[in-house]
């Protein structure tokens, strides 16, 4: 075989590699995504209309969203509209609750220990030590602000 | 004995035969193109298990007792095993073929590992270092995925140029014998080539220079060109790769398109399966070299193949830290 630079190669590469359909992975997500909002929206407005208040409403529909998302995963549903929805379902927080239920479910099988609390951040735990690190960040900016 | 020609290649000289094979599937391959050349088809992908490792395993487990039924010979009368799969130390493979009792030597070549136990196998048998070795590998889509990329149920997306490791095994018997058999007559174990590519999810493109490097290898020791082969088959290339592999070699003026297939588009309908770029995995090359490959061998329907066992050398480490994806081709001269 006759040498070929490595940039030329990458550059044959890529050319051979088709691309994600941008404007339709788009367009799913804005849909799924939409939708969950909008049925967000509504169950808050479902709380509220039988007497919680806007902040509790708020924290319930959160908590009805991690369970639905948990139990779509746990029934082998959730992967199947995650593959169409994309960003749609990875960027609400039915992503967060399905990134930390599947590896808890796929690593029972190394014990309860190392495998489902060992494993369980897994994919949620850069997400969860990045996102506290910002918000001290933000924190202590705020706080600076403040003092003058 | 065994001799070598020009720099890489070694030729048999005593018709190293597969005296048995066999493939043993999951579902989607089932459900795929090559369904009817199967010895069996598991539609449980547990295969009854209580552990994805454990399921591989079993799958292996099979396929080599299957190649042993149909080469008509049982484990006791075959000195060497040679096996591998994808999984940290090869588990699948010791856990899988323990109980057989036969002399083991572990195999890593990624997915090139049939054609790497496949070569090895047949040059001992050739050397009369053993009367009868077998080959054997296996992949597992479930237990790759939890090794290398996501859990099961995480909800991801996949890129067009990601594969889809296969659920497969297969294994096959060597031994010199009489009986009109396919034969290896030939074998040039590969380089590890790298030519810089890190996306783990286009694998084909990592692993087509050692696939194109191999066979420029073997065609210049042996003085052949494409034209002399009914077809030149690599392992796990899949859409990318293989169309890669043909324009690296054009470069060098050598055409391979008429008589090459890859196993990793062999195996799926990748228009029905959502397989993307193909299939990958030790098992997806394995399972198709072991069913309808040779199965028109032994019908003489294909006589001469180049068998190219393709594989990505590298580890969820490698890859984290940085590192490119090396690639390694393994190539098998097989003849009826």
């Amino acid at each position: 075989m006759k040498k070929i630079a490595k940039e030329e190669y990458a550059e044959m590469a890529k050319r051979a590699s088709p691309k994600s359909h941008l404007v339709k992975n788009c367009l799913r997500a804005f849909a799924f995504g939409g939708a969950l909002c909008a049925a967000g929206q509504a169950l808050v407005n479902l709380y509220q209309s039988v007497g919680l208040e806007l902040q509790e409403a708020r924290a319930a529909v959160s908590i009805s969203l991690i369970g639905l998302s948990a139990l779509l995963t746990a029934l082998r549903v959730y992967d199947n509209i995650a593959r169409y929805a994309g960003a749609g379902t990875l960027v609400p927080i039915t992503g967060f609750a399905n990134s930390v239920v599947s590896p808890a479910m796929e690593f029972k099988s190394e014990g309860y220990v190392m495998g489902i609390g060992a494993k369980m951040f897994t994919i949620a735990g850069p997400v969860l030590v990045y996102g506290i690190v910002a918000s001290i960040l933000y924190g202590i900016i705020l706080y600076i602000i403040g003092l003058f | 004995m065994a001799r070598r020609i020009g720099n890489y290649t070694i030729i048999t000289e005593n018709k190293p035969k597969i005296q048995g094979f066999a493939s043993i599937v999951g579902k989607k391959e089932g459900d795929g193109p090559l369904s009817e050349y199967f010895d069996a088809v598991h539609d449980d992908t547990t295969l009854g298990q209580e552990s994805w490792e454990k399921a591989e395993s079993r799958l292996q487990q099979e396929a080599a007792e299957e190649a042993l039924k149909k080469a008509g010979v049982t484990e006791k009368d075959i000195q060497y095993i040679f096996a591998g799969d994808l999984l940290n130390q090869c588990i699948s493979s010791t856990f899988g073929l323990q109980s057989l009792n036969i002399p083991f030597l572990g195999q890593y070549g990624a997915c090139s590992t049939m054609a790497q136990t496949l070569g090895l196998a047949s040059l001992f048998v050739d050397s009369g270092a053993a009367q009868r070795c077998m080959a054997v590998t296996s992949s597992h889509f479930c237990s790759a995925e939890r090794q290398f990329r996501f859990p099961l149920e995480y909800g991801g997306q996949r890129t067009p140029t990601a594969q889809w490791t296969a659920t497969a095994s297969g294994a096959a018997v060597l031994a010199c014998g009489e009986k009109e058999r396919p034969y290896i007559s030939a074998v040039t174990f590969g380089r590890i080539c790298d030519l810089g590519i890190k996306d783990v999810a286009n694998m084909g493109a990592a692993m087509a220079p050692a696939a194109a490097q191999t066979l420029t290898d073997f065609l210049t020791d042996t003085q052949t060109c494409p034209s002399d082969y009914d077809v030149i088959l690599t392992g796990d290339l899949g859409a990318v790769g293989s169309h890669l592999l043909q324009e690296l070699l054009r470069r060098d003026g050598v055409e391979i398109a008429p008589y090459h297939n890859d196993c990793g588009l062999m195996l799926y309908d990748r228009e029905k399966q959502d397989v993307h770029a193909g299939g990958s995995g030790c098992g997806c090359s394995a399972a198709v070299l072991c069913s309808i490959i040779l199965k028109k061998m032994v019908q003489r329907k294909l006589t001469n193949v180049l068998f190219i066992g393709t594989g990505a050398l590298m580890s969820t480490t490698s890859s984290q830290q940085g590192e490119n994806i090396p690639g390694i081709a393994h190539l098998v001269c097989l003849k009826s």
